[in-house]
């Protein structure tokens, strides 16, 4: 047993969490996410060119640093303190994922482009009538000669209005909800009948509703095995669920250390409001919160490698970080008083983005059923 | 990071776990299956296997009779007490008192006391808590005075009463805090006295507790002759030997074995109980929640132990995630108490204390199932409430 960092994780962190304090502060956050477009590509070029992150977990003979889930949570919790909002998780974890579990004869060329910052992946899986569901699919994929033609609308795809390619889950076969019949496409962002209407997202993301209008792809466009994707896309999202998790710890850690140095500044009858001992209390549990969410983040980070033992450890994590985000988010908000209501302050941000990981890849019920037909089989 | 075991590791699981098959008392292991009442030689036949195997005190120093087990081995080797339902051995002497006397006894002390709690010889008790002094420990009263007597020897006259002192009735010797300074401020003037419960003067007193059990004990103290030598550290600096006491194994304190092993048996509780459906009371879609997220909360404290044990075995110390082992883990041992009492459903109300074991009422796995659940609201009382815990979390983890 062994939770140390290896000095090249270690200098990982301190390379992101150096590169994000002098360009990624809150004030020049602020600037890029409130005008077009959204995001700031310089910033995605530097972890391309100068960081090199974009491979942190990509094999070293494709370009990468040689790393894995444990590169993704280092680099998603040092995300997570700064609030960035360029599209690690869906191009570097999930299409990555994709990319580098299916064996896709491009997955070469393709994590190529990643790394060096050209391709940005947005993941379409859900859609309006699915929930939380991975199975739950309208949009789908015929053949067509020796390609297919996508129809369908695939709704809140995070990161759409950057990416140059979409990860689109699409039924090749079966009913709207069977396991079976679920296949993944890699289609080309600008390719004729996509269309997308692009909003900004509550926590200060960008996002799109897709829709895919006989859309014609070629045969190698297909990601994983036909009629038979839903395994592997269920593992690409208990990837992107470990590395979300690993990303509200950083989102946490800002929102407790806040709360923290926010009280002890705050006087009130007299004295600074921290000195208060329902407050002190209050605190504490949001440290416990914390803490045990980092626990959780680093158990499912181990185990997301273990295809036994994946799904349930994700699910767990998810529970505990859902919790957490909620409760330590609503408190944060609480303790700072009326000047948590303001748009002024960074906690605010923090609380969203807190909110907005509750129900990212499923919601906290959502991943305790799922942790309780693991643990405990089927309900009666 | 990784969580794989090294094959040495392995081995040591097989060997503990054989051990513990073999060497089980079979009289001890009959009571506790049949929830009798234990007798103070039940208490230490399995203390006295271990101490004569050299594993009654793993986190000792080696000099003293550590095993110098790493802190995995350490944690293997408290699963597998766990796995065995191993009766826990008595925290007083082994993980309260000879820690605070390897770090702070005369080597004469070393040598008068260690070996008696080693060998299980000698039955210690805790005497810190006071009528009106508990979380406000440093407020007690309990009076020592030093005269010289007509021997021509130093001693400290004792005056007092303690309160809560767990398994007093077995009680060969207690380890006191007592104020041998009553004009300085209130941590200044306590001092660390081991105290001969035979001596004239000492009566224990029982204190029933809520499910009807004789645990804990008030232990009167009248003009108690106790020689000078018997203090630990120097006068007036107790307070140091109690806090260090009060940190000390704080690995272990989540109980996160044992809590993995009750909540296992809640599960085959639930899997044969009917629900009101008619189907298993696992199948039951709230107490499964319950169940769950209990299950979830369990895992994030087993990581969080493993974090400290991790910093421990660097040499980084434990972190501050370690100070909230305490809070969880008794939060949780309650929760599955909770749980227990509810799935045992009707079976949970009869009171079996005074009716004779080989009378079978209800399932066996109910009997005892309130009692724990009564018995076990002490958990978040004892050893610093865990809103005393939380203080001491704000102030030194916090900063606040």
């Amino acid at each position: 047993m062994d939770f140390s960092f290896t000095d090249e994780q270690s200098m990982l962190r301190d390379t992101v969490a150096s590169y994000l304090a002098d360009n990624y502060g809150f004030d020049q956050r602020r600037n890029v996410v409130a005008k077009e477009p959204g995001w700031n590509p310089n910033v995605w070029k530097a972890f391309a060119e100068e960081l090199g992150i974009l491979g942190a977990p990509f094999p070293e003979d494709l370009g990468g640093l040689g790393g894995g889930p444990v590169e993704n949570m280092i680099v998603m919790e040092e995300f997570g303190k700064a609030l960035v909002v360029e599209p690690y998780l869906s191009t570097v974890v999930i299409a990555g994922g994709f990319l580098k579990h299916s064996g896709h004869p491009s997955a070469a060329e393709l994590i190529g482009k990643i790394i060096a910052g050209q391709a940005v992946f947005a993941f379409a899986y859900a859609e309006p009538q699915g929930r939380y569901n991975l199975a739950d699919l309208t949009t789908t994929a015929k053949k067509d000669g020796g390609g297919w033609v996508l129809n369908g609308h695939k709704a809140v795809v995070a990161a759409a209005p950057w990416a140059t390619h979409l990860i689109v889950t699409a039924r090749t076969g079966g009913g709207q909800r069977d396991a079976q019949g679920i296949s993944a496409f890699i289609v080309e962002k600008d390719a004729v009948g996509v269309t997308t209407r692009d909003y900004p997202t509550v926590d200060e993301g960008r996002a799109s509703e897709v829709f895919l209008e006989n859309v014609k792809v070629p045969a190698e466009a297909l990601i994983g095995p036909e009629g038979r994707g839903l395994p592997l896309i269920e593992k690409v999202v208990d990837e992107a669920l470990a590395a979300t998790c690993a990303e509200a710890c950083g989102v946490l850690r800002k929102l407790h250390e806040g709360t923290l140095e926010y009280t002890k500044q705050r006087k009130q009858f007299g004295v600074p409001i921290s000195s208060f001992q329902v407050l002190q209390h209050r605190m504490v549990d949001m440290f416990i919160a914390l803490e045990q969410s980092v626990s959780m983040t680093y158990m499912a980070t181990i185990k997301v490698s273990d295809d036994a033992e994946r799904a349930k450890a994700v699910a767990g994590a998810k529970v505990q970080i859902g919790k957490a985000c909620r409760f330590v988010g609503q408190s944060a908000i609480q303790l700072h008083g009326g000047m948590g209501m303001t748009d002024e302050m960074a906690i605010g941000h923090y609380f969203k983005r807190a909110t907005m990981i509750e129900s990212a890849f499923g919601n906290t019920d959502h991943h305790l059923a799922r942790y309780e037909f693991l643990s405990l089989g089927q309900a009666a | 990071m990784n969580l794989d075991f090294t094959p040495e590791e392995d081995a040591f699981r097989d060997e503990v776990r054989a051990f513990i098959a073999e060497n089980y008392p079979p009289e001890l292991r009959r009571k506790q299956d049949a929830d009798e009442p234990l007798s103070k030689e039940d208490y230490l036949s399995w203390h006295k296997v271990l101490a004569k195997k050299g594993w009654i005190a793993p986190s000792w120093p080696k000099e003293f009779g550590g095993t110098g087990w790493s802190p995995t081995q350490k944690y293997i080797w408290s699963e597998e007490l766990a796995h065995a339902d191993a009766l826990a051995t008595l925290p007083f002497g082994v993980n309260m008192l000879g820690p605070v006397l390897y770090t702070f006894g005369t080597d004469e002390q070393k040598q008068r006391f260690l070996p008696g709690i080693y060998n299980g010889e000698v039955w210690w008790c805790q005497g810190y808590s006071e009528p009106g002094s508990g979380s406000d420990l440093a407020s007690l009263k309990t009076r020592a005075e030093r005269i010289t007597a007509d021997d021509g020897k130093e001693y400290y006259i004792v005056s007092g009463q303690k309160t809560w002192t767990t398994l007093a009735q077995f009680a060969d010797w207690g380890f006191f805090l007592v104020r041998t300074d009553p004009t300085s401020k209130p941590q200044a003037g306590i001092s660390f006295l081991l105290i001969d419960m035979k001596s004239p003067g000492v009566t224990v007193r029982p204190i029933i507790t809520l499910e009807g059990g004789h645990e804990v004990n008030d232990v009167f103290l009248d003009n108690v002759k106790v020689p000078v030598e018997n203090r630990i550290f120097h006068e007036n600096q107790g307070w140091t030997c109690a806090k260090a006491l009060l940190a000390h194994e704080r690995s272990g304190i989540a109980g996160v074995a044992r809590s993995k092993r009750n909540l296992e048996k809640v599960r085959d509780i639930a899997r044969t109980e009917r629900s009101d459906a008619g189907g298993a009371v696992i199948g039951d879609a709230s107490f499964r929640r319950k169940v769950a997220e209990l299950e979830i909360d369990l895992t994030a404290l087993e990581f969080t132990e493993l974090r400290t044990l991790a910093g421990e075995s660097s040499g980084k110390g434990p972190g501050p995630e370690s100070s909230i082992l305490k809070i969880k883990g008794t939060e949780i041992q309650q929760r599955i108490q909770e749980l227990a009492l509810e799935a045992v459903g009707h079976y949970g109300a009869p009171f079996l204390r005074d009716i004779g074991h080989n009378v079978q009422i209800g399932p066996e796995y109910a009997r005892g199932v309130a009692g724990e659940y009564f018995n076990g609201r002490k958990t978040s009382i004892y050893g610093g409430s865990n809103e005393i815990q939380r203080n001491i979390i704000a102030k030194m983890v916090l900063g606040l």
